[in-house]
């Protein structure tokens, strides 16, 4: 089928393509952008490896269509960092020993991100049912969740010293 | 997975998309949230040649009332319905069903409309919506028409939805005094489609006896289910958790559910009747605390 030409901010960054309309977002992020932080894990709508954020909201990128997101903007694993410091998410995954393979870690974080910029001080249940889409094998979660846990105080620590600092 | 090779347009309109649906037919399918269809496409369960993308018609996403009437727009995510204050006032049966579809992720884009157009027996709203009596509303060629939740599951993944008609809002009657309705859903796992679910919908009178109930079964059957025996058995009674037992038994044997991954058939039978006693007990609680 003829390719559609879409324009999509990923990271921040625009990029015009033309792609196949039956395109799956993940497939246009690992496979034309080069973007494989985002990871396919069970490719049936079931573990959310593939999340990332399509206009601030986490979506499995395998089951949304390229064009679909044409005009809109994809936040990716890649895009946490910035100016050399790890997104607070980041940190918290690496201190708290939120993984063990790391498979699941990219969609994980980019949940949590999400859940963090809605809800700043969620308590533990609010965490367990946000992240219930992801899927690990790995830790058990307990880890997971306390590196969640991490990166909401310091980001609202990092608000409070945003909000009173001159 | 990759699906087979598709066109696409994104429409603006009903209009658009109801000229498009009428000039290719069966050929063209509705893509809404895309969390049924996209697997199904996947899976080239679903090949259809002309995706139509209804996504940015504005204005389908309102959830509110208007005389007497709950409406829906068939573009209200999952996610939004969990998160409204009206609907978690007013219609905490939809709120349970909302809450229980798949996942959060899968949530933030799956739509009302698609959970029913999509006519698959496993889906959450279908149940709600029969124990609610809920009208289907749909845009075609000649205009707009109504069709009574009853009428509008024909078959496994067939609605009454015609090829050239859009699914533009679902209606559901205010709650009148002394009413109240839940859902309750067995599931292996977030994310599975029920073993066994029920939607429970009941008014009560001033005397405290049940004059409507509403009673619709998630996945026991080849389409959702009304279980018209267990309604009548209630109706006109005063709700002892007897008669409540009786009529879950009878809803129970209204099944007909298929033995597969999530358990033999009358593991499910019996999943189903304790589901329903369960949704019929919330469902009374509410209705009395909301006297």
């Amino acid at each position: 089928m003829e390719p559609l030409p879409i324009q999509v901010t990923v990271n921040g960054r625009t990029y015009s393509a033309e792609v196949e309309p039956r395109l799956l977002l993940v497939h246009f992020l690992r496979e034309v952008l080069n973007l494989t932080g985002t990871h396919i894990g069970c490719d049936t709508t079931s573990c959310g490896a593939c999340t990332v954020l399509w206009n601030g909201r986490p979506v499995k990128s395998c089951t949304v269509l390229a064009v679909q997101v044409d005009g809109g903007e994809i936040l990716t694993v890649e895009g946490l960092e910035g100016e050399g410091q790890l997104h607070p998410v980041q940190e918290g995954f690496w201190e708290e020993h939120g993984l063990q393979c790391g498979f699941c870690t990219p969609g994980m974080m980019m949940t949590a991100v999400a859940l963090l910029n809605e809800n700043p001080d969620p308590t533990e249940e609010e965490i367990r049912k946000a992240i219930s889409g992801n899927l690990c094998r790995c830790t058990g979660y307990v880890n997971i969740v306390k590196a969640i846990q991490y990166a909401a105080r310091k980001m609202r620590e990092g608000m409070s010293v945003h909000a009173g600092g001159v | 997975m990759i699906p087979g090779p598709v066109r696409y347009r994104r429409v603006r309109s009903v209009d658009e998309a109801v000229v498009l649906l009428s000039q290719l037919g069966t050929d063209a399918k509705v893509l809404s949230g895309g969390q049924s269809l996209i697997p199904m496409m996947k899976f080239r369960l679903a090949e259809p040649s002309y995706l139509i993308d209804i996504n940015a018609i504005p204005g389908l996403d309102f959830i509110e009332e208007r005389g007497g009437v709950l409406c829906l727009g068939a573009l209200v995510r999952e996610s939004t319905l969990e998160r409204s204050m009206l609907v978690r006032q007013r219609y905490p049966i939809l709120h349970d069903t909302a809450e229980v579809i798949a996942d959060p992720l899968v949530r933030n884009l799956a739509t009302v409309g698609g959970n029913l157009a999509h006519g698959d027996p496993a889906n959450d709203h279908p149940a709600t919506m029969l124990a609610l009596r809920a009208q289907v509303v749909a845009r075609g060629p000649n205009g707009e028409r109504s069709i009574p939740i009853d009428d509008f599951f024909v078959d496994t993944f067939v609605t009454a939805l015609q090829p050239d008609e859009l699914l533009t809002e679902i209606r559901i009657p205010v709650p009148p005094p002394r009413s109240g309705g839940a859902y309750v859903k067995f599931e292996r796992k977030v994310g599975d489609y029920a073993i066994a679910a029920a939607g429970v919908f009941l008014v009560l009178d001033e005397a405290g006896r049940i004059t409507q109930a509403g009673i619709g079964l998630t996945n026991l059957s080849y389409k959702p289910l009304r279980a018209v025996d267990a309604e009548r058995a209630l109706l006109g009674q005063y709700a002892s958790d007897e008669l409540l037992r009786y009529a879950a038994e009878l809803a129970a044997q209204a099944t007909d559910p298929v033995s597969d991954l999530r358990g033999p058939a009358d593991y499910k039978r019996a999943v189903a009747r304790t589901m329903t006693l369960r949704a019929l007990r919330r469902a009374l609680e509410r209705a009395q605390a909301n006297a």
